[in-house]
């Protein structure tokens, strides 16, 4: 009995709402409007606007505070004709959907973007295609937003002349999935954003990162890929961030890295995958960081640390075939390298307890003389370096003794 | 005709030839006879370019061999220890000798002659002391050239081979050339040679024919005849 | 010369030796290509060894062939034939066979793997190109030591001696005279440094055509700008050269005035 009157009252609830809002067509014959600009000011909050297929020439296109549904078909184009923004919506409770946007002014001034949102709540960006974008969406002072199964490209051929694919600004709780975005500035980008979640993204071919972090606390990305990116992810002057299931490859060059972890502490970094970086994981001054179960192969270094680390635990992780897998400059307290499979490891273990019998010391000899005079990089593989990495092994001298595995694991963990 | 001139040789220290000044003369044959290690080798080296005198020259037919290379089409020369390259076969390297010379030779003739027509596809390096010694011979004979220089060409020799090899060298001679040998036989030298040149300490101690050194020394056998050259210098 | 240059190359072409060389590259490229399955690794592997091996084996088998063939040269001074010709064939001889066991045994596995139409050709040639000179240089510099020594075991102790110098000695001072300086612009010594030793100017100039060249960060960087330009090009080819015709012209030089 009480069931069947709750559903009474939800048929009832959503025939009301189709009962008092419309939906509006936009084409460039026979419909309620020609233009999208037009539609809009005409159009009542809750309202939906269909816009036909057909290149619409429109810039600038502004949603003032009225919470609309406008989604387009296949082929539905704003083509903004590089005269400024696309969209400029302040607004609550609208949606945007299955509309292409192409070409963005581009400025060394301003920040044109396909999509600017400015005080936005419970939004929903998805399925929009962006060609051409100088900056993607900007988002700013906005919370609780979707921004879902989009696909941004740019055209900037440097890193002055592109913005970023998806800039979040002074944002919070919202949540990026499913995108694609490249051939950009930096693929995603926040700054002063908290909580926010990023997840199931493909980033590459940026010129700078494919995803980047500034004074960022409390977030989450996960199973996103970053390819070829001047360098993949950028996490600066951020607490608590936790990095999950991504993989970092391709990010080869004499200036890139997987990931730059710069002034930052009391994250988690688990089960991502680094193969073919020059340096997987650049660690700038970074304290309190967990790195669990995570795969470093083919890299150029696996991890770098190059400021002040203190407190940093990995554990289980893989170290596959880099060429150095630990390399520091700077003081290294209290970190702790225990339990990790290292390739490079030629130990034994008679009790067969799984762990090798005798320590594994991650920093070569070689990786700390290219940090004492970076000069020296250019003895890399020759005889002489591959004799004295050897009898640095056999009797350490210069490597620092709190650098090591007591236990290195004896098989590649799986994960 | 060669013409030894003031010849001056020493290696390090050890003078070994201290002006030597010899003339090989057409059409004889003479032998360089001495004790060993007087510098018969290096002599014979020197004629032939592969050592240099610290002082004096060498002229064959009236020209210096200094910086010259074309005089040795001329000579055939039988080095005094036959080592060869050892993966090679016996016609292989006559092949080669013949190859690098490119002059007109006699090689089946010398081969039929010392019989080592059944040993061609053997590898040198298998080859017996004595028949590596018939191989030289073939080697340094076979381009009929006007001078012969032979350095030891006995060691190893069976007795019938020897006079093989005397019986030929005599058939060269008739017909009218020069040759050069050293050798410690001294029956051989006795047989074969015109002209006796007698090094010691580096010098030309005695230079005539065989009936000359026996009347010089009176004694009557060459043999002696030698010896006694080498008391009467320790003397 | 040329006669001579091909019966030392058939005595040699033949021997045990040049089989096992070449047995050893053959078996190396193949192993490295057909179970890593990744080429540029498999060229990073090759370029270790070879950089070590060559010279080494350059050296070992100048002196081995010029003293065990010490007999068959006096033969060949007692002939009408130039002193030139004999050394100069004869060291030719050596190096030609040496290039070919390389060539032939890195060639072959790679030519199978179809490299012909992978784009990683040229870092390849490469490799042979540097093989290949390093084989000269070295068996032109054995046969140096080997003339001017006729002790076969001091030849072969300064053989050995002069391998050491290069592929590692070089290296351990060059290292620290670094760090020793570190505190002044290095890039022109580096620069400098590395262009007179072959074995390391080889391998500079087949990393900065891989993908590893990224580490060498920015030293690389000055690396790559000189040899990438023509100047750089050529000073370093002229570098290579001068290491094989030195030591030619000086081989001439003592062979011409020694006594045998």
């Amino acid at each position: 009995m009480y069931n069947s009157f709750v559903f009474f009252l939800l048929v009832i609830h959503t025939n009301l709402l189709f009962a008092q809002h419309q939906i509006i067509d936009v084409c460039k014959n026979a419909c309620d409007f020609k233009s999208v600009q037009e539609a809009v000011n005409h159009a009542q909050p809750g309202d939906s606007i269909f816009i036909k297929k057909g290149v619409y020439k429109e810039h600038d296109i502004f949603i003032d505070k009225k919470s609309l549904h406008l989604y387009g078909e296949e082929g539905t184009i704003i083509d903004t004709d590089n005269k400024g923004y696309g969209f400029k919506i302040e607004a609550t409770n609208f949606s945007l959907e299955n509309l292409t946007v192409v070409n963005t002014k581009v400025s060394y001034t301003t920040d044109y973007a396909a999509i600017y949102l400015f005080k936005c709540y419970d939004f929903k960006l998805r399925k929009i295609t962006l060609k051409n974008a100088f900056f993607g969406f900007l988002i700013e002072k906005s919370k609780n937003g979707l921004v879902e199964g989009n696909t941004i490209s740019g055209s900037g051929s440097t890193e002055a002349n592109s913005g970023n694919a998806i800039h979040l600004w002074d944002s919070k709780d919202m949540v990026v999935k499913n995108n694609q975005v490249f051939k950009m500035r930096d693929g995603i980008y926040i700054e002063f954003g908290n909580n926010n979640v990023f997840e199931n993204n493909r980033s590459y071919d940026n010129r700078r990162y494919g995803l980047h972090f500034m004074f960022s606390n409390d977030n989450r990305y996960s199973h996103n890929t970053f390819t070829n990116n001047s360098a993949g992810v950028a996490v600066m002057f951020s607490k608590r961030i936790i990095m999950n299931n991504n993989i970092f490859e391709k990010n080869w060059g004499t200036a890139s890295y997987g990931l730059l972890l710069k002034e930052i502490n009391d994250g988690e970094i688990t089960h991502n995958t680094f193969r073919n970086n020059t340096i997987g994981i650049t660690a700038d001054g970074s304290t309190r960081m967990t790195y669990y179960e995570n795969d470093f192969i083919d890299n150029g270094y696996a991890v770098k640390f190059v400021g002040g680390s203190y407190r940093n635990k990995f554990h289980k992780n893989n170290f596959l075939y880099n060429n150095f897998d630990l390399s520091y400059s700077g003081g290294l307290n209290d970190n702790s390298f225990d339990n990790n499979y290292w390739s490079d490891y030629t130990g034994y273990d008679l009790d067969r307890d799984g762990y090798g019998d005798v320590p594994y010391r991650p920093v070569k000899l070689f990786s700390y003389l290219v940090n004492e005079t970076p000069e020296s990089i250019i003895l890399l593989r020759s005889l002489f370096i591959d004799i004295i990495n050897f009898s640095e092994k056999v009797t350490p001298v210069f490597t620092p003794e709190n650098l090591i595995d007591q236990q290195p694991l004896m098989r590649k963990v799986e994960w | 005709m060669v013409e030894f001139k003031d010849i001056y040789k020493k290696f390090d220290k050890n003078e070994v030839l201290k002006g030597i000044n010899l003339t090989i003369q057409n059409g004889k044959t003479t032998a360089i006879l001495g004790p060993n290690g007087s510098g018969k080798t290096t002599l014979i080296k020197i004629l032939l370019g592969m050592s240099h005198p610290n002082k004096g020259d060498v002229l064959s037919n009236a020209s210096s061999i200094r910086q010259n290379w074309t005089y040795r089409k001329n000579i055939d020369y039988l080095p005094q220890i036959a080592n060869f390259p050892e993966n090679i076969k016996v016609k292989e390297i006559i092949r080669m000798i013949k190859d690098l010379r490119n002059q007109k030779t006699r090689d089946e003739e010398l081969i039929t002659y010392f019989g080592l027509a059944p040993y061609l596809n053997i590898k040198l390096s298998n080859l017996s002391g004595g028949f590596k010694q018939k191989v030289n011979l073939v080697l340094s004979l076979m381009f009929d050239s006007p001078f012969i220089i032979l350095d030891e060409p006995t060691s190893g020799l069976d007795p019938v081979s020897l006079i093989k090899l005397k019986e030929l060298l005599k058939k060269e001679q008739s017909k009218g050339k020069t040759i050069l040998i050293t050798s410690h036989i001294m029956s051989f030298v006795e047989e074969i040679s015109d002209h006796i040149s007698f090094i010691l300490d580096g010098k030309v101690y005695f230079d005539g024919s065989i009936d000359q050194l026996k009347s010089t020394t009176g004694e009557p056998n060459f043999e002696y005849a030698i010896a006694n050259l080498l008391k009467d210098n320790h003397a | 010369m040329l006669k001579i240059l091909k019966y030392s190359f058939f005595d040699l072409v033949r021997s045990r030796w040049s089989y096992v060389y070449f047995l050893f590259y053959l078996l190396l490229s193949s192993v490295l290509l057909f179970l890593n399955n990744n080429i540029s690794n498999a060229i990073i592997t090759l370029l270790n060894v070879v950089i070590v091996l060559v010279p080494l084996i350059g050296t070992i088998f100048g002196v081995m062939y010029y003293y065990n063939s010490q007999e068959f040269t006096a033969l060949l001074l007692a002939q009408p034939i130039r002193r030139r010709s004999i050394f100069m064939g004869q060291f030719l001889g050596v190096a030609v066979s040496l290039s070919l066991s390389v060539l032939l045994g890195l060639g072959i596995p790679f030519a199978l793997y179809g490299l012909f139409q992978s784009n990683v050709i040229f870092d390849f040639l490469i490799l042979i190109v540097v093989a290949i000179v390093l084989s000269f240089i070295f068996s032109g510099l054995a046969f140096n030591i080997a003339l001017s020594n006729s002790n076969k075991i001091k030849g072969f102790g300064y053989a050995i001696l002069l391998w050491l110098f290069m592929a590692v000695i070089y290296d351990g001072a060059f290292l620290i005279a670094l760090v020793y300086f570190q505190d002044y612009p290095l890039d022109q010594f580096t620069l400098f440094a590395t262009l007179f030793n072959p074995i390391d100017l080889s391998r500079i100039l087949i990393l900065l055509k891989l993908d590893i060249s990224a580490l060498l960060g920015y030293t690389g960087a000055i690396f790559k700008d000189f040899f990438g330009t023509l100047t750089g090009s050529l000073v370093s080819l002229g570098v290579l050269l001068a290491w094989v015709l030195l030591p030619s012209w000086r081989m001439l030089k003592v062979a011409q005035r020694k006594d045998f």
